[in-house]
């Protein structure tokens, strides 16, 4: 696997080319209540393509990836993975349907909600194991490879109250990576953590970038996106404002509404 | 006062026998059943159900809204007048069980509610039934939780056992009560009782910081 090259400029979603396309949204609502989070989303996510989803608070950005692995529902629209069959939320959808789709894609938090209760090594094969009824043995082999990647090799038998916020995160990530999804969700993954531990955690996932998986990425970490992303989607108010590829959309914005977010982050004072 | 120190050591082991063929039986097996009630219950009151969750608060608030001795007395008096006899063992069982599900079943439900709603989602995110999340991920974590007020409900059982002395169960108490009625000496006999429901109750204490600590080993201190 290589990571897509893409060309710079407006990477508006053109049309669909299915052999390498991970991830297709379209027309995706959800309200909430009376408050309308997603107005009609599209989206569409290439085989090792990173793509970061920035805007404000409230714009909705969390809530897609949250509608992507079935921890919300939405309203209406369309998610489909790889080639596999477009699940239409306008009618309820049955659960195994659901099941599937969450299959597909791996979250990681914010919080980084590892298990408490769970040593290191256990958070990890869990989901293989108990879930992918994977063989144990080949589990806690795969299990102990990608934390000695991200450099926690000696903590597999730590439990996480014992690791600072970096090292849970990078569990977390691991913990995601082991299931093998299609596709990485990230939930703003830096920004519970200290500063200074920050880094440790994009380094991985730049490493994860670089080794060609496919990842889409709430963040407001904007260097980070314009480093790694092949691809920014600004999202303001429940609609997509701007997409493009990062130095455009983060540095040239066409938007006002995105030239406004892009300049407040980087000058917030 | 003089203490008849001879009847004293005499009637000590009649009345622990009673502790150990009474109480301690009785106290295990309503305890049991009482928990796994009190799960149902708990869960009942969680899912989806309406009707479910309204007999499970119906059951709770009857159980804990009318005295326990008027529970036992309906098991064992009342129910033969509608043909229903119940020997004086089961029917304890049966009071005791149904006395401890409602009250645990709201410390169930409070446990599992404290366990943060993150857990839950990150048990989907692996692809986790939710009957695979609550085994794996929820219940042993509200266990923790739930582990100093469920002692509690378990050490005011062993007392309430007494209660069953009145429906002619041989525990603890009523070994007491027999001898004290034979030998006339009451306060003897029912502080002895008194000193050994303590010395059972010291014990469970100790059990459960021991378990306590055993649950708490993945939790920062």
């Amino acid at each position: 696997m290589s990571p897509t090259d893409q060309p710079p400029g407006p990477a508006q979603s053109g049309p669909p080319s299915s052999a390498a396309r991970v991830l297709t949204v379209s027309r995706l609502r959800k309200s909430f209540g009376t408050h309308q989070v997603l107005q009609s989303i599209d989206l569409a996510v290439d085989q090792g393509q990173v793509l970061a989803l920035i805007g404000p608070s409230g714009s909705g950005k969390t809530t897609v990836l949250r509608c992507l692995n079935g921890l919300e529902i939405p309203d209406a629209g369309t998610v489909a993975f790889g080639g596999g069959p477009a699940v239409d939320f306008g009618p309820p959808v049955p659960r195994r349907q659901l099941t599937a789709l969450r299959d597909r894609s791996a979250m990681v938090f914010q919080h980084y909600n590892l298990f408490p209760h769970m040593s290191v090594l256990q958070n990890v094969i869990e989901g293989p194991v108990q879930v992918q009824k994977r063989p144990r043995a080949e589990a806690v082999r795969e299990a102990e490879e990608l934390l000695a990647r991200v450099g926690l090799a000696d903590k597999r038998d730590h439990y996480p109250h014992q690791l600072s916020g970096g090292q849970q995160q990078r569990v977390g990530i691991v913990r995601a990576l082991a299931l093998r999804p299609a596709l990485l969700l990230f939930d703003e993954p830096t920004s519970a953590l200290d500063p200074e531990l920050v880094g440790e955690v994009l380094t991985v996932i730049k490493e994860l970038a670089e080794e060609g998986w496919t990842m889409l990425m709430v963040t407001h970490e904007l260097a980070f996106a314009r480093e790694v992303a092949s691809e920014v989607v600004f999202m303001d108010g429940g609609v997509v404002v701007e997409r493009g590829h990062p130095d455009v959309v983060l540095r040239d914005p066409r938007e006002e509404r995105t030239r406004r977010f892009v300049a407040r982050l980087l000058n917030p004072f | 006062m003089d203490v008849d120190w001879e009847l004293f050591l005499s009637s000590l082991w009649p009345i622990v026998q009673g502790g150990l063929t009474g109480t301690i039986p009785l106290s295990l097996a309503s305890f049991a059943l009482g928990l796994v009630l009190a799960l149902l219950v708990a869960l009942m009151r969680l899912g989806g159900s309406r009707i479910l969750a309204g007999a499970a608060r119906a059951y709770v608030s009857i159980i804990r809204g009318t005295p326990l001795l008027v529970q036992l007395f309906v098991i064992f008096y009342g129910l033969p007048s509608v043909g229903v006899v119940i020997d004086p063992w089961p029917s304890a069982i049966i009071a005791f069980s149904l006395n401890v599900g409602g009250y645990a079943a709201e410390v169930i439900r409070a446990a599992i509610l404290s366990v943060p709603k993150g857990q839950w989602e990150a048990a989907h995110t692996i692809g986790m039934s939710r009957r695979q999340a609550l085994q794996r991920i929820i219940l042993p974590q509200a266990a923790r939780v739930s582990v100093p007020p469920l002692s509690n409900t378990f050490i005011s059982l062993v007392k309430d056992t007494s209660l069953a002395s009145l429906i002619l169960v041989t525990e603890l108490f009523r070994q007491a009560q027999q001898i004290a009625a034979f030998s006339q000496e009451f306060m003897l006999l029912y502080v002895e009782a008194a000193l050994v429901y303590w010395v059972f109750c010291l014990a469970l204490s100790g059990g459960q910081s021991s378990l306590e600590r055993r649950l708490g080993r993945y939790v920062a201190h």
